[in-house]
């Protein structure tokens, strides 16, 4: 009892800072708003791409970098909410909440929660731009989105959690930005299809969690024709990745 | 309250406390007295579950720190030596989300916040961001917070470092005012001796050893009375006739002549007549934790300069 009130609690606090940081909200949908339009227009004309279907038939780019774009924001907002746990221990917040009468367990799972909360509401924002892109979704798409996109927010906050205990410093984050999540983003089919690929390359985006996510994702709101996995593969992989993520975690704290 | 039975704490080569035994009693203020790096803060963790000790046994409440760590952090209530706050989230907001973690019922807990944010004089300020609230007030929200799932032990690592006399006081006066409406168990650690005299014992703690645990009128009893300072324009001719006239051994210390005597005020009078050469200064004071200090380790303990630590964490505190 004692354990769910405090992961409530937790989780309540991450969505209060959220809600208080208007900078961050902005500049965090800033980032999905310049990629969309900047590349979905310009690098699309420029270059004249579109997407062929399996099935045959094209798609525009822009659409076809959209569910892309929800996943780079999850990752995004994922990982920069988990890592806040980094600040906490900088500014003894962390400590307050280490010497409570409650399971350290519950701290990860409190974090993991209220991190991939904020990413959802984060995604749930940019999916609000749809219409603006000629994406018409059904009610029923919408219905399986949020439960999917919830699903990679939390496998994604997990890992940054398992990243954000082993960090010592925020001087890490840097490194953790540039050799983790940078690579994720770039190499998760976002920007561009992951087919054709040299063999290494291709290598890495399989063992990308957020490769099949994107997939998904894609697949729900584009039509199974453009994913490359079914959609109960892709959950598959991402629930059994966020149940790893997950346990590091939990255990983790547990041994802190 | 608490028990301590031969606690040693050890970082590889470093032994931050080597063999600690005292008791606590209920009610109690209980202080921890010695200059930075002496091993108050490790005891004090350790007393918190935060760290575990190397070797030998505590307990509070009953409960073993080692083993029964959960409930042994239900029972207190901390105030670290560094703020612990949430900066972003306000008064309120930070004493909601301290009753939610300890389990204070919702029911009591708007009545618990009311009450110790009057406490501590932060009513008005209960809805403001707590960044930007003075390190004082941040103190005293602190310091609320603790009080607020009603531990039965309170924990103040230097409660009052880096803060100006006034609010010191101020916090003093919360400190006892506290101690009789709840009855509740204070330990705290500190190394202005001034402060220290508020307890109801003191440890004097020095290189993670307790090297005397009393009232602080015994400890000052130690010194022998009061303490007269002097300086004379022949401080060795001075020392002999004090020695040679009273049968007391004074000692010279930065070029002055300090005594102690049990009747200062009887024997200053006495005191001059004997002395031939001429005395520049002189001085009569009872004696402070400072000269307990003194006599039991040889060395001072810097009371008035802050070390370069002390005054940055104060930097930090203020600026946050």
């Amino acid at each position: 009892m004692n354990n769910l009130r405090a992961i409530y609690s937790i989780w309540l606090r991450d969505l209060i800072r959220y809600r208080r940081d208007k900078y961050r909200l902005i500049s965090s949908l800033a980032q999905p708003a310049l990629f969309l339009f900047v590349f979905g227009n310009g690098l699309a004309r420029g270059l004249a791409i579109d997407i062929q279907r399996t099935g045959g038939g094209s798609e525009s780019y822009v659409s076809f970098i959209f569910p892309g774009i929800i996943g780079m924001t999850l990752l995004f907002t994922s990982v920069f909410t988990a890592v806040s746990i980094v600040w906490d221990r900088e500014f003894g917040f962390l400590k307050e909440v280490m010497v409570a009468p409650i399971s350290r367990w519950s701290i990860a799972v409190g974090k993991a929660l209220g991190g991939s909360t904020v990413a959802l509401i984060q995604g749930v924002i940019v999916l609000l731009l749809a219409p603006f892109l000629g994406l018409q979704l059904s009610f029923l798409t919408l219905f399986a989105l949020i439960p999917l996109m919830y699903l990679i927010s939390i496998s994604l906050t997990s890992m940054g959690i398992v990243i954000a205990v082993k960090m010592e410093t925020m001087e890490g984050f840097q490194m953790v930005l540039n050799f983790l999540v940078m690579p994720i983003f770039v190499l998760s089919g976002a920007m561009f299809p992951l087919s054709n690929l040299p063999g290494w390359l291709h290598f890495l985006t399989r063992i990308n969690p957020l490769s099949y996510g994107v997939d998904a994702l894609r697949g729900l709101m584009l039509g199974p024709s453009v994913a490359e996995f079914s959609l109960g593969f892709d959950v598959a992989i991402l629930s059994v990745f966020a149940v790893i993520m997950m346990f590091f975690a939990v255990f983790l704290f547990n041994r802190s | 309250m608490i028990e301590v039975r031969d606690i040693y704490k050890t970082y590889g080569d470093i032994e931050a406390v080597r063999g600690v035994d005292f008791t606590v009693h209920a009610g109690e203020i209980f202080g921890f007295l010695g200059p930075n790096g002496a091993g108050k803060t490790t005891m004090i963790n350790i007393l918190c579950t935060l760290i575990k000790p190397t070797s030998g046994f505590a307990s509070l409440a009953g409960h073993n720190v080692v083993t029964d760590a959960e409930k042994v952090r239900s029972s207190i209530g901390i105030v670290f030596q560094d703020p612990s706050l949430d900066e972003r989230l306000t008064a309120h907001e930070n004493l909601e989300f301290h009753g939610m973690i300890y389990g204070v019922p919702k029911v009591d807990r708007r009545g618990r916040i009311s009450n110790v944010l009057k406490m501590v004089e932060l009513w008005d300020r209960r809805n403001d961001i707590v960044k930007t609230f003075s390190g004082g007030m941040k103190r005293r929200l602190e310091i609320a917070r603790g009080l607020m799932h009603n531990p039965r032990v309170l924990f103040l690592d230097e409660p009052t470092l880096g803060l100006d006399p006034q609010t010191r006081n101020r916090i003093w006066e919360y400190i006892r005012d506290l101690r009789q409406r709840e009855n509740i168990t204070i330990f705290l650690t500190t190394h202005y001796m001034d402060e220290a005299e508020n307890c109801d014992r003191i440890a004097i703690i020095d290189n993670g050893k307790i090297i005397s645990l009393d009232t602080p009128a015994k400890l000052k009893s130690m010194v022998g009375g009061d303490v007269i300072t002097l300086s004379t324009s022949d401080n060795k001719v001075a020392i002999e006739e004090i020695k040679k006239s009273h049968s007391i051994e004074a000692l010279e210390q930065d070029s002055k002549i300090v005594l102690e005597v049990p009747d200062g005020e009887g024997f200053l009078a006495k005191l001059v007549h004997s002395i031939s050469v001429s005395i520049d200064s002189i001085s009569l004071r009872r004696p402070t934790l400072d000269d307990v200090f003194l006599k039991l380790t040889g060395r001072k303990m810097r009371e008035e300069t802050m070390g370069a630590l002390d005054s940055f964490k104060a930097h930090v505190r203020r600026r946050r």
